[in-house]
């Protein structure tokens, strides 16, 4: 009896840490949802955004203006303007024009990763790419390497920083996705802005879970990559393209 | 003079010179703690909260080495406890006056510029409070 209470503990323990399993492949919460601050980002998830450019209002940019607001960007234009989402309206042969915001597709085999000398470019578990600052000697190789024009390189002082958000002159940056809210379970600030604005054009969650919203809508639509032809596998897909 | 007279003379003055270097070395000694140095004292203020996340002697030898694991963690594997963050050092330590730990009397910068350490955090990172670790502390 107490052998059989012992191992039923033991496999209600083993039920609670992998995430309160009811069945197999069906689990209460997701592991990579509510992830304790000490643990580490999990592997076994991709997020990705999904973006329906027949739902992307064209002149709407409030996508870049929660982006700028959430980094602590200056929302400036000019070239040497650090700007981490772009809206770009695009003309297909007919002459019909849509309406998409561009930034860091955070490809699965990133180019920016490949060129950096330093190691500072990197790819995190569960597919962010990002830039570790402390390592980045400011090269721009990755900005060269980049096939969408995504990173911005930091030309002056930046002062009045976020708290989460570290930014300095010298460096290269570009869209986290949000990383910092991601951490604390919540979603990117575009995607936020988007669907406080109505259009919900934007849709972000885990590309590798097959019952997530975005794969389960990904499955369903055609969902394109830009420039897939490049084979970089990028998390970031286009609706409409 | 006889030699014991003299040897006495001698035991006399030498007794009386041991006396005053004591003396001097007594009086001198909290004098010269508090001797003007050509770089002042660092001002530190003392900080907000009940205690500081390690021991005092330990944070002094081995604040950078904390910060440096800790930011290698956060940057590269998404764990952002708050114990060891920069975020935590600033939320405590910022000045009652200024809001922050850098500028003139700034708890990280005037022991670094006495120490004459150069400070680098504080050229991307924020040397206010912010939100996050309040809101992780509640």
């Amino acid at each position: 009896m107490s052998v059989h209470h012992g191992r039923r503990k033991f496999l209600w323990e083993a039920a609670a840490l992998a995430g309160v399993v009811l069945a197999p492949g069906i689990t209460l919460y997701d592991l990579a949802q509510g992830r304790a601050p000490e643990a580490a980002a999990p592997g076994t998830v991709r997020w990705g955004l999904l973006v329906d450019m027949n739902r992307c209002a064209t002149g709407c940019d409030a996508c870049v203006t929660a982006c700028d607001k959430e980094n602590g960007l200056s929302g400036g234009k000019a070239v040497t303007d650090a700007q981490w989402i772009r809206k770009i309206d695009r003309r297909d042969a007919r002459g019909l024009v849509r309406s998409l915001p561009m930034m860091c597709q955070h490809c699965a085999e990133p180019p920016c990763v490949d060129v950096c000398p330093t190691g500072a470019s990197f790819k995190r578990a569960d597919g962010i790419v990002l830039v570790d600052k402390h390592t980045c000697i400011g090269c721009r190789y990755c900005v060269m390497a980049c096939p969408y024009g995504a990173r911005s390189f930091v030309h002056e002082p930046v002062t009045n920083q976020k708290p989460d958000v570290p930014r300095g002159k010298g460096c290269v940056e570009s869209c986290t996705l949000c990383v910092h809210r991601i951490d604390r379970d919540r979603i990117p600030a575009c995607v936020e802005a988007c669907a406080t604005e109505g259009h919900n054009a934007l849709l972000f969650g885990d590309l590798n879970d097959p019952r997530s919203e975005i794969s389960q809508r990904i499955a369903a639509v055609t969902a394109t990559q830009v420039r897939a032809d490049l084979n970089l596998d990028t998390a970031v897909r286009y609706q409409g393209l | 003079m006889t030699d014991g007279s003299r040897d006495r003379c001698l035991r006399q003055i030498a007794l009386f010179a041991i006396a005053l270097f004591v003396a001097a070395a007594t009086l001198a000694a909290p004098e010269a703690a508090r001797a003007p140095t050509r770089v002042p004292l660092p001002a530190i203020e003392a900080a907000t909260g009940e205690r500081c996340v390690e021991d005092t002697a330990f944070m002094r030898r081995n604040h950078m080495e904390l910060l440096l694991h800790q930011r290698d963690r956060t940057v590269h594997e998404g764990i952002r406890t708050i114990r060891h963050s920069l975020a935590n050092c600033v939320t405590c330590h910022a000045g009652k006056k200024t809001g922050r730990v850098t500028g003139d009397g700034g708890f990280c910068a005037s022991c670094h510029s006495y120490a004459g350490v150069a400070l680098d955090c504080f050229e991307c990172h924020a040397d206010k409070p912010g939100a996050a670790v309040a809101e992780a502390k509640r």
